[in-house]
């Protein structure tokens, strides 16, 4: 597929983030989609620092920094604004990472979804709370190590599926979105703008410096968790109608797990059974989708 | 038009009458009567604006900071534990300088569950850059929310209105409610300075390193200063047209008293009565109600305060481990001053508990009676007091 919208650029060079940052991947991408008539509002995040400190912005869109856990609810004042200004041309985006989304963001996520508020919601997910330095969120995966869940002690719980907890709103438009499918992100970020009401992507953002990886190694992951099924890419309309996007290949999960250094303490025994949570993850996904009938 | 309203609804009928856009709240007793009556106008078509029916009081204020910073008017209500989560956003709404307005009615914070008068809940937010205006009666909470708009404009920080619970917020009073285009002529529609614009993108309240954010915080208090002389002039240009002030400090047969209590809040309406009595008995006793708390207004006290020999400060409110915290505003802008008068601590009505003509009349007598203040703060009107469970 071609990227028609590969040409315009809404982020300067020079951002902060790390070599091989898979938000600032994934920002440029959906900035492209989006384009200029977008307000952004950022809860506290790695993307707090990425774009900059005063007087510089890496963004050529106008961006509202704010607090942790205010993304719903901000995004909700702004888009008030802007109806009683009698702008509609605008969209109004909440960037936010998986802590900010998944953990205490959540109750202002959940309020402004509940109320259908007019807004775009994208959270890119780094399986972390990275901005503080790797500790671990309700997104983080089953076998992680992080800084607090050291040693002996890794997560040994699933990770929360945000997008299931959305469709149980009823939300209009919930998808899922990868780094290393930039086409079938730029799609869904432009289906979404055209849509009213509440809209939720979750943009999978690998984050070498977290995972304990090479840089280069970050678009690879973020294809394998794809193709490995751990993080499929699919759609969901008013909370029932689910599209897989892409059939992945299926590839077995361990050389994934294997590439990543937060995970390099799990035996062929913790893989196996995790093999078997990621097969029954993407057969739940799959009977919802109407595609396996049991 | 003379209406007989509840302090509640005084609020209301300014912000409608402000021509408020975005309204954002949360229900929390005492203050709910006004969101009420707010989301009645807005769904009668009595307002324009759009309200915002959030999940949390922390949602709301994060509201208004997204709508502010579009660069529309605002407002929100709240109490005691509302304004208590509000905390964090406090200090972003100021910090953004957002002229948010806000109407705080003062109630107790818990435990145990108390929804009654007491201004600690908006003392404790004294140190988060907003304007605090403490009002006595309906008719000035009206006429304060109006003005509100006007000062937090022109200085772009956040104003918070503050009401007793009850003894204001739910008593009905003769208020006078202005005509539309009088308001209007006071208060035109809200120019912002700076807003979120994707013909102009800026980014706003991002990282601010040492070398950048000691000059944002001095630009806050150069804010606060100038909020000083323009509260004067906007109570000016209200009284023109509108024939009413208040004064930042109001005082009351202060220049030949020998005692001057000060006091905030409805408290302020008692104490005149007890100083009507007292005078007509030939006691030299003056009144000073504090109305602007931030920011204080240090030098006005001061000059109406030097003459007397000694001042009763009466704190509804206290802050644990050092005292009321009037008394405490009051001795630090009393002390540079070479021989001023001795300041004595009152603590009173707690939780809610009555401040009668009674208790404020033993506070004039105790000071009379004592040389200097043998404590920080006196608890006046409480009874035994277990001194194993206070240790415990
Ligand atoms: C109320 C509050 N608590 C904690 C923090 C500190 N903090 C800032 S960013 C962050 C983690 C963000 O994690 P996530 O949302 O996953 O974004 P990431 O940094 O991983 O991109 C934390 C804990 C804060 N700013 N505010
Ligand atoms: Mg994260």
């Amino acid at each position: 597929m071609r990227l028609d919208t590969v040409d315009q650029e809404y982020m300067y060079s020079g951002h902060v983030g790390c070599p091989g940052c898979g938000a600032a991947i994934a920002m440029r991408f959906f900035l492209k989609a989006i384009g200029k008539r977008t307000i952004m509002v950022i809860p506290a995040c790695c993307w707090s620092v990425i774009a900059g400190p005063y007087p510089q912005s890496t963004l050529k869109i106008p961006v509202l920094h704010t607090a942790f856990e205010t993304g719903g609810a901000v995004a909700t004042g702004v888009r008030a604004a802007l109806d009683i200004k009698g702008d509609s041309e605008t969209t109004v985006v909440t960037w936010a990472g998986d802590g900010g989304t998944f953990d205490i963001g959540f109750q202002a996520l959940s309020g402004a979804v509940e109320r259908n508020e007019n807004f775009l919601y994208v959270c890119y997910d780094n399986e972390a709370y990275m901005n503080t330095g790797v500790q671990r969120s309700s997104s983080t995966p089953y076998g992680a190590w992080t800084t607090t869940t050291p040693g002996q002690e890794w997560k040994r719980l699933r990770k929360k599926n945000i997008v299931e907890a959305l469709c149980a709103h009823r939300i209009p438009y919930a998808a899922t979105a990868s780094i290393a499918f930039p086409e079938d992100l730029v799609q869904k970020a432009k289906k979404a703008k055209a849509m009213t009401g509440s809209r939720f992507i979750h943009i999978f953002s690998s984050c070498p410096t977290g995972w304990r990886m090479p840089s280069e190694m970050s678009v690879k992951i973020a294809r394998m968790a794809v193709q490995t099924n751990i993080f499929p890419l699919y759609e969901v309309e008013e909370g029932l109608r689910y599209t897989i996007n892409y059939t992945p290949k299926g590839y077995l999960v361990n050389e994934y797990f294997r590439l990543q250094g937060r995970f390099k303490h799990l035996t062929e025994g913790d893989l196996a059974s995790i093999q078997e949570m990621v097969n029954e993850d993407w057969e739940l996904l799959r009977r919802k989708a109407g595609e396996y009938s049991s | 038009m003379q209406q007989v309203l509840e302090g509640s609804h005084a609020v209301s009928e300014a912000v409608r009458l402000a021509r408020v856009q975005v309204i954002s709240a949360y229900p929390i007793t005492p203050q709910t009567h006004i969101m009420e009556r707010l989301s009645e106008y807005c769904a009668d078509g009595n307002m324009g604006a759009r309200f915002l029916r959030v999940e949390s009081e922390h949602s709301a204020l994060a509201a208004l900071i997204g709508a502010s910073t579009s660069g529309v008017r605002t407002f929100t209500a709240t109490s005691s534990q509302g304004l208590a989560l509000m905390h964090e956003l406090l200090h972003w709404a100021s910090g953004a300088r957002l002229p948010i307005v806000m109407a705080e009615v003062n109630r107790a914070m818990a435990p145990g569950w108390n929804i009654w008068a007491d201004q600690t809940d908006s003392l404790a937010q004294r140190d988060t850059g907003w304007i605090q205006l403490y009002c006595e009666e309906g008719q000035e909470v009206l006429d304060t929310t109006i003005q509100s708009y006007r000062l937090a404009e022109s200085v772009n920080l956040p104003v918070m209105v503050i009401l007793d619970a009850f003894f204001l917020s739910h008593t009905f009073e003769p208020v006078d409610v202005p005509e539309q285009e009088s308001v209007d002529r006071f208060l035109p529609p809200y120019q912002p300075k700076f807003q979120l614009d994707p013909e102009n993108p800026c980014a706003f309240n991002q990282l601010a390193p040492p070398d950048v954010y000691m000059e944002m915080r001095y630009n806050i208090q150069s804010a606060m200063d100038y909020a000083l002389d323009r509260f004067e002039e906007v109570e000016e240009e209200y009284f023109s047209i509108f024939g009413r002030r208040y004064q930042a400090v109001e005082p009351v047969q202060c220049e030949d008293a020998e005692i001057i209590l000060v006091t905030s809040g409805t408290v302020t309406s008692t104490s005149r009565q007890v100083l009507a009595d007292l005078r007509a008995r030939g006691e030299k006793v003056g009144l000073l109600k504090v109305k602007l708390f931030r920011p204080f207004p240090v030098s006005l006290i001061r000059r109406l305060v030097s003459p007397a020999s000694k001042v009763a400060v009466i704190d509804r409110n206290f802050s644990f481990g050092a005292s009321g915290i009037f008394a405490q505003e009051v001795r630090a802008a009393l002390c540079n001053l070479p021989g001023h008068p001795p300041v004595f601590g009152y603590v009173a009505g707690l939780g809610g508990r009555d401040v009668t003509t009674a208790i404020i009349e033993d506070i004039y007598w105790r000071t009379k009676n004592a040389g200097i203040p043998e404590q920080e703060s006196f608890w006046v009107g409480i009874s035994e007091v277990s001194h194993a469970i206070g240790h415990c």
